[in-house]
């Protein structure tokens, strides 16, 4: 599987998911956002980091650089595309995924472990994963409360499409356990057809025992382990 | 820090403010710890506190109107995020005059 | 000479007046007509009141700095460029540094705190290093004034604001809480940064014809005369519009001149870069010419700047953030350009390498300033003004504290405040504003005894850490600076690194007063036996006088920012207690040292009596022992005794790390033969808490032996449901984790969330 990482100027974590890519066994390389070409990558990773500096609102200019163009096509034609962090704020701001990132509750930046519940384990991006496994990772931003209207809320659980939720250490979600104030705890979203996927904790922190938790590289597994990328891309 | 262009197109330069402010409904945490702020600090006069930002423009156009109307679009496109925020455009007054 | 600078309309005139009010005495401006020849136009007056301020010439501080060790085989660049380097191992460099921004900081805190983080991040990667790690180290007054809140809240969003957008995690630090800091907060930010040995670039100006190009953000009028400002006390009336224009951040632009940085220096493009930090295109263009023995002559005509009809005293002394200066080898001047083009920065070549041996400024082609560099850089007259103790400290510090180690209350309520008091709180509030796991190599996080970072590709790993404990270093300043090396480097052995060298950070009030001048130099001297003796020596740092109010200065406060090399990550120990079960040992003697303790400060409000000693020698062994511990993996955890004594550290190794469940209880007994807070409080020096399996427990004992290192077997870890238990020979303590947990992680947010802040003081 070859995975394009988007470079921004402001990308922090870029190296961290070629790394991430690497380990569960696929091929990254970097597609600088001034590009307009995504090669022949078969899925794409949109990393985190503060892509133009956040200025204005974290993804608003970095969806209009030139390479967000062939991600949306990308998308459309059912590419694989994984937003994190920030990658899902330019997603959100694109209009690949609904809703939007709002200023964390405690008004804070805040960088440390949460935990995850599964709550799909059948999109590409969780498939070595099972439905209410709970996976503990880093979460490092200041814009990270999810927020979208009732009924785009409501159409996100009817359909599914929450696919992490954070929750306590057993798997509960609690009020404790949202350290952001994101509606309905959502961690992360899938769009309708289930090929771009946003979520706001670092999996690609998690890909080592050395960091602390292996608990993010499930999912770079289950992107890299689909073999139908190229035909749906095609 | 101000960005300007030496010698922008267009035969007059507006000002035109534009207001950007969370969408009614939608929970605004800093306007909440504001007026908390405000409170224990004695202004226990303020009813209610809304944060959002403000963006000065220069903008050349033919008229206010038009100026207004490049802002908005503006808006609609990058300046503010239709999911939760509204905004209002004012052009104000001549850019020549203000500086 | 020929083709003088002539003085320039509109230029003020050169006066004696004019002259005090650039911070220069008669003596000073007479030495620069000799080095002229001449009078100095009102931009040279400038350039060198810059250069020979305090915070660039070094004038009150440099004779007594020479008396530091300054090397060791490991060392790669001491003092006197942008950052030291030592030899990491596997053919890496670890290039790092640390630096003040104090001033800017009381004045506005977040923008002050971030730009701090902006220059030294600049320090580290003009050395073709890629920062990897920054630390902190902030001193503060009491939070409960709602202004020093402000300021706290301030400082902390603003390093976060800062690192966090360039994504360089934050891996560790110190906060004291003192009454000493009310007015003046200490905020000193280290950087650490890699790079393979042979990508390590000097800030030179090399190459007769070399081009000068002006790197990154424009020139504003931002700062004019920090560098002299930074060297003049506050006062409370101050008029803050007649200061200087707060310097305002953009970490966006910073990462951008960081990759553009690492990338110009990688393709060999250039072969001299450097920061425009303090004052500015003057230092920068200056230290570079000084260094290689050239010359520069610039156009400032052609700096790009923000602001309309800038004059060239303004354009030189301007500390405009983001920009840098780079000295490109003849005919790259487009490949240079191209390369920052990529980054969306600008590059304005503003003028050439000479023979000249001057600091030549131009504007239009009418020169302006033509000054010889080295004098410039190296002739600031030095002094060495007298000291002397001040009166009221040296009653405080011979005083006899003895009436005081009896606590008012209940010794559990005496535990219960200790715990709970910021200084020895956890800093969770802090550090989880900081990214701490970008790059994804943060070993050990904030929270531990030192942080730790992963060289990539390798198994080694950077620990580090910064201390100083204020109150000590004021009641005995060259007992309490040997003591701010000691700690810094017990918590770096402590993870089982060899500790390397240091960086310091000297934040001291007025040299000109004898009080402050006795604390500068007996810290200096305690400094440099401790560095001798554990060989660490200094490889550079920052000198910040004049942290003073309306003539009261900070405590004296030598920020220690230690470096060690951990040859095999495998190896890394922890504070927290793992096992139910496990042996606890206590490596080194209690012999209960209350005086400047945490302590004494929160249960007596007093700060008095001696610091604790240091035994160099015993602290040598104690620290060549844990790391031959940690080697053999024979402790399952470490951690050191400082602030709050035994009491915290037992406590800290019982709660473990916020977020990670619930800790372990332990039961301990004391015998010694000392009163009981003295045991539980006591900061005595050459301590180390260590756990292991109760079977290896002689072993570590026998380890210990042959590093003639006092070990006893104080106690066992307990169940998560146990209490902390400690049993003394008169009083024994049960206390519930429950309680200690409240304390320790509830103590910063309690105040922090539930209170208000205030701009004004």
């Amino acid at each position: 599987m070859r995975v394009a990482v988007i470079t921004f100027p402001g990308s922090n974590c870029d190296q961290d998911c070629h790394r991430s890519v690497e380990i569960a066994g696929g091929s990254a390389s970097y597609i600088w956002h001034r590009e307009q070409s995504l090669g022949n990558a078969e899925a794409v990773i949109v990393p985190g980091g503060f892509a133009h500096g956040d200025y204005l609102r974290p993804g608003a200019i970095a969806r209009f650089s030139p390479i967000m163009e062939t991600v949306a096509r990308f998308a459309r034609r059912g590419g694989f595309v994984l937003g994190i962090c920030n990658g899902f704020q330019v997603l959100c701001e694109a209009g690949l995924l609904p809703g939007a990132l709002l200023r964390n509750a405690s008004l804070r930046f805040q960088s440390h472990d949460c935990h995850l519940r599964v709550e799909r384990a059948d999109t590409p991006f969780t498939s070595a994963c099972h439905r209410g496994q709970v996976l503990r990772m880093p979460l490092s931003h200041a814009d990270g409360n999810y927020y979208a209207d009732p009924e785009t809320l409501a159409a996100l659980e009817s359909e599914g499409r929450v696919v992490f939720r954070y929750c306590d250490p057993r798997g509960d979600a609690t009020v404790e356990s949202n350290p952001n104030g994101s509606l309905m705890g959502i961690a992360g979203i899938a769009n309708r057809r289930g090929n771009v996927l946003g979520m706001m904790p670092h999996p690609d922190r998690a890909i080592e025992a050395a960091l602390g938790s292996v608990d993010g590289l499930p999912l770079f597994e289950s992107l890299v382990g689909q073999t139908h990328a190229a035909e749906v891309v095609r | 820090m101000t960005q300007s262009t030496p010698n922008p197109s267009g035969p007059n330069r507006f000002a035109v403010q534009v207001l950007v402010t969370p969408r009614p409904g939608l929970l605004d945490p800093q306007g909440k710890a504001i007026h908390h702020s405000l409170a224990s600090l004695g202004f226990d006069s303020v009813a209610a506190v809304r944060v959002g930002k403000a963006i000065h423009l220069e903008v050349a156009a033919e008229s206010a109107a038009e100026a207004e109307e490049a802002a908005r679009a503006m808006c609609d496109k990058l300046l503010a995020n239709p999911v939760t925020e509204d905004f209002r455009v004012a052009a104000v007054a001549s850019a020549g005059e203000t500086r | 000479m020929i083709d003088s600078p002539l003085p320039r309309p509109g230029d003020p005139p050169v006066t004696a007046a004019l002259v005090e009010e650039h911070g220069l005495s008669p003596e000073e401006y007479a030495r620069i007509v000799r080095i002229l020849g001449r009078e100095a136009t009102f931009t040279e007056l400038g350039v060198f009141s810059a250069m020979w301020s305090e915070h660039c010439g070094y004038k009150n501080s440099k004779r007594l700095l020479r008396l530091l060790p300054t090397e060791a085989p490991w060392v790669i660049q001491g003092p006197g460029e942008n950052a030291g380097v030592i030899d990491a191992g596997d053919g890496y460099a670890l290039a790092f540094k640390i630096e003040s921004h104090n001033h800017p900081s009381a004045v506005e805190p977040y923008q002050g705190a971030a730009t701090g983080i902006g220059g030294i991040l600049r320090d580290v990667f003009t050395m073709g290093a890629r920062p990897v790690a920054t630390l902190n180290s902030l001193h503060f007054g009491d939070l409960d004034h709602p202004h020093v809140r402000y300021l706290f809240g301030g400082v902390v969003r603003g390093i976060g604001d800062y690192g966090n957008c360039v994504g360089i995690p934050s891996t560790g630090g110190e906060v004291q809480f003192d009454r000493g800091y009310r007015d003046n907060p200490i905020v000193n930010a280290m950087c650490l940064g890699l790079m393979r040995r042979e990508d390590l670039i000097r800030g030179t100006a090399e190459g007769v014809g070399n081009t000068l190009m002006a790197v990154g953000a424009r020139t504003g009028r931002d700062g004019i005369h920090g560098a002299t400002f930074a060297s003049e006390e506050l006062s409370e009336g101050d008029d803050v519009s007649s200061r200087p224009q707060v310097q305002v951040g953009d970490p966006f632009t910073e990462k951008l001149l960081l990759e553009a940085s690492l990338e110009l220096i990688a393709s060999g493009h250039i072969v001299g870069i450097q920061d425009m930090g303090a004052a500015g295109l003057t230092s920068s263009g200056a230290e570079m010419a000084g260094r290689s023995g050239t010359g520069v002559e610039m156009e400032v005509a052609q700096v790009p700047v923000r602001e309309e009809g800038m004059t060239p005293y303004e354009i030189l002394l301007s500390e405009s953030q983001e920009r840098m200066l780079v000295v490109a080898a003849a005919g790259r001047e487009e490949a240079v350009r191209e390369i920052l083009e990529k980054w969306e920065l600008e590059a304005a070549t503003i003028g050439r390498v000479t023979a000249s041996g001057a600091f030549r400024v131009l504007e239009n082609g009418a020169p302006v300033a033509d000054i010889p560099a080295l004098p410039l850089t190296e002739g600031c007259p030095t002094y060495e003004r007298p000291g002397e103790e001040g009166e009221e400290v040296r009653a405080l510090r011979t005083m006899d504290i003895s009436p005081h180690v009896k606590p008012p209350g209940a010794l559990e309520d005496a535990f219960l405040q200790v715990t709970g008091s910021p200084t020895v709180a956890s800093k969770q509030w802090v550090y989880e504003q900081y990214d701490t796991t970008v790059r994804a190599n943060s070993i050990e996080r904030p929270g531990g005894d030192a942080g730790v970072i992963r060289i990539p590709g390798t198994r080694r790993g950077i620990a580090a850490t910064t201390d100083c404990n204020g109150r000590h270093t004021w009641l005995n300043p060259r007992v309490g600076a040997m003591g701010a090396v000691a700690e810094a480097a017990r918590n770096v052995a402590c993870t089982g690194a060899v500790p390397r060298a240091i960086t310091n950070c000297l934040n001291f009030g007025s040299p000109l007063k004898p009080q402050i001048m006795h604390q500068f130099r007996e810290a200096v001297l305690g400094m440099r036996d401790a560095c001798a003796f554990l060989e660490t020596p200094v490889t550079g740092g920052n000198v910040s006088f004049y942290n003073e109010t309306d003539g009261k200065a900070v405590y004296p406060t030598p920020v220690i920012g230690m470096v060690g090399v951990l040859d095999d990550l495998e190896k890394l120990v922890r504070h927290p207690f793992r096992n139910d079960g496990d042996a606890i040992l206590l490596l080194g003697n209690n012999t209960g040292e209350l005086g400047g303790s945490e302590y004494l400060y929160v249960l007596h409000d007093l700060v008095a009596g001696e610091p604790p000693p240091v035994d160099l020698a015993a602290e040598r062994q104690l620290q060549r022992c844990i790391v031959a511990l940690a080697t053999e993996g024979r402790v399952r955890s470490a951690h050191d005794v400082s602030s709050g004594g035994l009491a915290v550290t037992l406590t800290e190794c019982c709660l473990g790390r916020p977020r990670a469940g619930g800790g372990l209880g332990a039961t301990v007994r004391l015998d010694d033969p000392i009163p009981a807070t003295a045991l539980l409080f006591g900061e005595d020096h050459g301590r180390i808490v260590v756990s292991c399996a109760p079977g290896d427990a002689g072993a570590v004992a026998r380890t210990a032996a042959g590093f003639g290192v006092p070990c006893a077997r104080i106690g066992a870890v307990t169940t998560p449901s146990s209490p902390l238990v400690i049993e003394m020979a008169q009083e024994s303590l049960r206390i519930p984790l429950a309680a200690l947990r409240a304390q320790h992680f509830g103590a910063i947010p309690g105040i922090m969330n539930r209170t208000g802040t205030s701009q004004t003081g």
